[in-house]
This record gives C-alpha cells, sequence and structure tokens, in this order.
C-alpha cells in the first residue's frame, strides 16, 4: 500500500517562465518556416514500393493471350489461407488448363507462396496497393482479371541473393 | 488620386455628419465590420490549421481550392448540413441560446473599437468606428464578461457532467482573469485620463505606443485576454483529455460551430483591444502624418491597413503560443491569476501612479520626453521582471508547488488513511 515517490529536486532558482516561453516560441518559428514538411502528398507523390512488395495478384499469359497456368492444383495446396479455387479443365490435345480460377483477396495473407511454388510461373503477387472497390464480392479476382492486369509483379526473394544486391 | 485630393480642400468634408448621413453610416459600418470580423473569423480557423502543420512539419488543409482556401466553405457547409442532436432531459431553451449568448459578446465589443482614423466625404466627416461611446473601454469590459454566461450556460443545460465542470471551469477562470485584466488597464486609463477608445489611441500617438509606457501592464493584459478568451494554455473549460470537449460536448452540427466562431470572434477582438490600448490602434508608427492635419481618404486607408496587420499580428500570436505551450493544470491556472498576477497588477498600477504624479511635479509636458521618461523606467521594470522575479517561483504557473513541510504531512495524513482501510496499522 505504501507507494514511495521519488522525490525529484528541481533546480528552481535557474527555472524561468517568461524567458523558457520566449525560446519556446523561437523553436516553434523555427519548424513553422521549415521547408522540409514529412508528409507525403499521395495521388501526386508516391511511395516507392519494394521490389519485393507483395500485392493483389495477377496472372502471366503467353503470347496468344492464354493464361500460362496448366492447372496443376499446387497454388491452391499450398495456400495457408485456402484464398484459390481451381477446377482444372483438359482440352482435346490433352492439355490442362483451369477451368476456373478465383483469388479472393479478402482472405489473402499476401505470403507469395503461390507465385514460389508455381511450376509455370504463371500466379504471381503484384507491386500494386490501390485495390478499392465498391462491393465486398469485387475482391474475389477471376481468371479474366488476373489475366488483364498489367501491374509490376513482384521479384521473389532468391536465396543466393539474400540481400536483393 | 485627384478626388482625395478633393475631398481634403472641401470644407464640408471636415465637419460632424447630420443625422441622417450618421444613421447611413453607422449601419454601412456595421455590415462592413460584421462582414470582415466573419470572413477574419472564418480564414482564421483555416490559418489556425494551416500554421498548426507547418509548426509540427505537416502542411495542413491544402486540398480544397488554390491552397486549400476554400477549406473554410467545405467546413461550413458540412456543419450546415450535419445532423442535430439534442441531448435526453436538457433545458432546450438555454441549449440552444446558449450559443448565441457566447456569441454575441464577441462581435458587439467590434461597436466601440476604432479601426481607422475618420473618413471625410461630401456629407461630413465619418468617424470609423461603429459607435464612438465616451465610456468605450468600461463598456469592452462589461460586455467581454458576458461571454461567459454562453459557455457557463452550454455547460448546464447539457445534462452532461463534463460539460458542467466545464462551464464552471470557464466562469471561475473568467472571473479570475478579469481582475488582472481590469488591474493592468488601469495603468493605460490613468495615463490617458480618459476610457474613450479614441482618446486613448490620442494619447498613444502624442506620447507613444502604450506598450512602451506600460510594458508590464501589457504582458498582464495579454495573458488575462488569453484567458478570457480560453484559448491554450488557458483552455481548461474544454480541456479535451479531462472533460471531452468540454461546456460544448453535447452540441452538434451549427450550434457546436458556433462556439468556435465565437471562440475565434473573440480572439479578434481581444487582438483588436490590445492592439487599441497598447499598440496606438490605428496609429502608424515613427510618423505623425496621420494624426496630424485634415483627414483626407488616403489616410483612412493607410490607418486602416496599419490597423489590421497589428490586429491579424496579434492573432498570429495566439495560434503561435497555442501550438507552442502545453495547457496549465487547473491549480497553476487559479494560482498564477490570483498569485502571480493581481499582486503583480496592483503593485505596478501603484508604480504607475506615483511616475505619473511625479512625472507631472517635475513638470514634464505629456507628449514624447514624458513617453521617454515612462519608457525607461519600464525598461528597467521589465529586466527586473523577467531575469531577477521569473526564476520559477515568482512568475511560474507552478509556484503553487507544495513546500517540503506541507507535502511531509499530506503523506502521513494518506499513509495514516490508508492503515485505515485496508487494516495494515491495526
Amino acid at each position: 500500500m505504501a507507494v514511495k515517490v521519488k522525490e525529484v529536486e528541481r533546480p528552481i532558482s535557474e527555472v524561468s517562465y517568461l524567458r523558457a516561453t520566449v525560446s519556446g516560441l523561437a523553436l516553434t518559428l523555427k519548424h513553422m518556416f521549415d521547408p522540409h514538411k514529412v508528409t507525403t502528398q499521395y495521388p501526386e507523390q508516391r511511395w516507392d514500393l519494394s521490389p519485393r512488395w507483395r500485392g493483389t495478384h495477377r496472372m502471366l499469359t503467353t503470347e496468344d493471350g492464354k493464361a500460362k497456368c496448366v492447372a496443376c492444383g499446387l497454388c491452391p495446396t499450398v495456400c495457408p489461407a485456402n484464398c484459390i479455387k481451381l477446377v482444372p479443365g483438359e482440352d482435346e490435345d490433352g492439355n490442362r488448363y483451369p477451368l476456373v480460377f478465383e483469388i479472393d483477396e479478402f482472405r489473402c495473407i499476401f505470403c507469395g507462396y503461390c507465385q514460389e511454388v508455381c511450376p509455370e510461373e504463371a500466379i504471381h503477387v503484384g507491386r500494386h496497393y490501390e485495390n478499392a472497390e465498391y462491393s465486398r464480392d469485387r475482391f474475389v479476382y477471376d481468371l479474366a482479371r488476373l489475366t488483364s492486369q498489367t501491374h509490376a509483379v513482384c521479384e521473389m526473394w532468391d536465396p543466393a541473393d539474400p540481400k536483393g544486391e | 488620386m485627384t478626388h482625395v485630393a478633393l475631398f481634403a480642400l472641401d470644407a464640408t468634408s471636415q465637419m460632424d455628419p447630420t443625422t441622417g448621413v450618421f444613421l447611413i453610416a453607422s449601419v454601412i459600418k456595421m455590415i462592413a465590420i460584421f462582414t470582415l470580423v466573419m470572413v477574419g473569423v472564418a480564414y482564421t480557423t483555416f490559418a489556425e490549421r494551416r500554421i498548426s502543420a507547418w509548426i509540427q512539419d505537416r502542411h495542413g488543409p491544402n486540398r480544397v481550392g488554390p491552397l486549400g482556401l476554400f477549406q473554410v466553405l467545405a467546413d461550413g457547409v458540412k456543419n450546415l448540413m450535419k445532423e442535430e442532436t439534442y441531448p435526453g432531459d436538457a433545458n432546450l431553451t438555454l441549449f440552444i441560446l446558449a450559443p448565441a449568448i457566447a456569441f454575441i459578446p464577441a462581435m458587439l465589443t467590434w461597436a466601440v473599437i476604432p479601426f481607422a482614423s475618420p473618413l471625410p466625404t461630401p456629407w461630413g466627416r465619418i468617424d470609423m468606428v461603429v459607435a464612438d461611446l465616451p465610456v468605450g473601454f468600461l463598456f469592452t469590459l462589461a460586455i467581454s464578461s458576458i461571454g461567459v454566461y454562453g459557455l457557463a450556460l452550454a455547460g448546464w443545460s447539457s445534462n452532461n457532467k463534463y460539460a458542467l465542470l466545464g462551464g464552471l471551469r470557464a466562469s471561475a477562470q473568467m472571473i479570475s482573469y478579469e481582475i488582472a485584466m481590469g488591474m493592468s488597464t488601469v495603468c493605460v486609463l490613468l495615463l490617458s485620463g480618459n476610457v474613450h477608445l479614441t482618446e486613448i489611441i490620442k494619447q498613444q500617438s502624442t506620447m507613444g505606443w502604450n506598450v512602451f509606457l506600460l510594458s508590464i501592464a501589457f504582458f498582464l493584459f495579454l495573458i488575462a485576454a488569453f484567458a478570457e478568451t480560453n484559448r491554450v494554455p488557458f483552455d481548461l473549460p474544454e480541456a479535451e483529455s479531462e472533460l471531452i470537449a468540454g461546456y460544448h460536448t453535447e452540441y452538434s452540427a451549427m450550434k457546436f460551430s458556433l462556439f468556435p466562431i465565437s471562440e475565434y470572434a473573440g480572439m479578434i477582438t481581444a487582438s483588436a483591444m490590445l492592439v487599441t490600448l497598447f499598440f496606438g490602434g490605428w496609429d502608424i508608427p515613427f510618423t505623425q502624418w496621420d494624426n496630424t492635419g485634415d483627414f483626407t481618404v488616403l489616410k483612412t486607408l493607410l490607418t486602416f491597413a496599419s490597423f489590421a496587420v497589428k490586429v491579424l499580428f496579434w492573432v498570429f500570436f495566439y495560434i503561435w503560443i497555442r501550438w507552442t505551450l502545453p495547457r496549465f493544470r487547473y491549480d497553476q491556472l487559479m494560482s498564477l491569476g490570483w498569485k502571480v498576477m493581481l499582486p503583480i497588477a496592483l503593485a505596478y498600477v501603484t508604480v504607475i501612479a506615483t511616475l505619473v504624479l511625479a512625472l507631472d511635479m517635475a513638470g514634464l509636458p505629456r507628449d514624447w520626453r514624458f513617453g521617454g521618461a515612462m519608457f525607461a523606467v519600464n525598461a528597467v521594470l521589465v529586466v527586473l521582471l523577467f531575469f531577477v522575479l521569473d526564476r520559477g517561483r515568482i512568475v511560474s504557473p507552478a509556484y503553487s508547488r507544495l513546500d517540503k513541510a506541507a507535502v511531509a504531512r499530506l503523506r502521513a495524513v494518506t499513509a495514516a488513511r490508508a492503515a485505515l482501510t485496508t487494516g495494515e496499522g491495526a
């Protein structure tokens, strides 16, 4: 119960109020005219993203505009958030392709395992962050949307070059 | 500028106007002053936000219009469109009346403040003051203290304990600092021998500005003006960290907006009073040209510019202080008002009264020589205040710090009580 209070001896004879106020005013005035303002003026100025930034996904395509995905099923298997829905299909030549490929960006934790595991370098996480939508269902990205996006994609961490030099 | 010369040569332009002209001119002046002060208030809120941002190394609101200048319009529209809420069991009559009571006195003071030298017109000379009251100064003292009714009533009618505390703080603070403010202005009245604001300005144009002749009174008035307008460091009535938003906790939309508007209007009014009492009103420094000879349109414009610049500087100073000093603790506020400012003000009144009497007996004419002698004495007093008295004990608001014996006694009492409640001592 007995709380010990530390007693602080203040140098009362040296403490001033008026002069300290004046020096405080000088300091704030100096900051007022300091041209170095730290705010990023967002729509005009943008922050440089890291090359390893992991944002919303993008599906790369072959030259004829088809998704590179071969519906191997590795990415839905590795996905820790279980956000990838893949229904594989097969054409008459026996080539596998995704009938349905959907990523729920709300469930996604942007770990980038899908990109890491993909044998065809088809699915990628992107260097992109402006994802606002007007409705929740717009956040489930289907194959058409994933292939049509054009933003830069993430450069995955390279064990041979751990610091990205 | 030919018409300026014409007016100056016209003998009737220096005469008193007829009643009809007087009435029309008064209405025009009222509208002009009201508009100017309201626009001033709007842009003071904007200036506050921009300047606070700059002081904190930010940009502030710079999106609406060029440099963010239309932000005030956006704010106004927002406040008008918002939903009004009324607290349950509030005294609705007073709840609705309170913002108006807070707002009106802040504007009323402007009625007696001279803002430029008289304007000559073909219909006679128009005084550049809405109402040239002979008791102008007493009027401002009376009116400015009515504003606290708005705050106290807002707090009381809200049926909210925080609002009530804010209202009570506002009234206690107002009473404490009004005394110091009144005492500090007694010196001004001693020097001018008049409560007519136009006469006070005339006295300063011959003797020198009161800020040099009555420096300590100026400091006291400045601090008291901060307290009277409830600005940081004296914004205890709305201390966010303790009272949510103080007296206007329960207010919303335009009724809430009226409180900041009245605060800013009060700021501008206090700055205008400060300028009138201590900075020569519309007097242009370093020249006698504006005070002597016939009045001209050019003189009116220039003296108005001089007045505006001075007022704007003090409005800026209000903002500047707000973003420099932290808020006082409540006991510090009270001890500064009663134990520091009041004794200093009383001592200063005595010193100034003695000095004026002594200088008059020495036969000094009431012009720059009188001012010079006053200035010399005041320079000594300011040095005394800043470098001898200001040592943590006398000027500081932390003066209320308890001495060691009192602290030991308080601790003993607390320990005894704790022992009783916990049974440790039994």
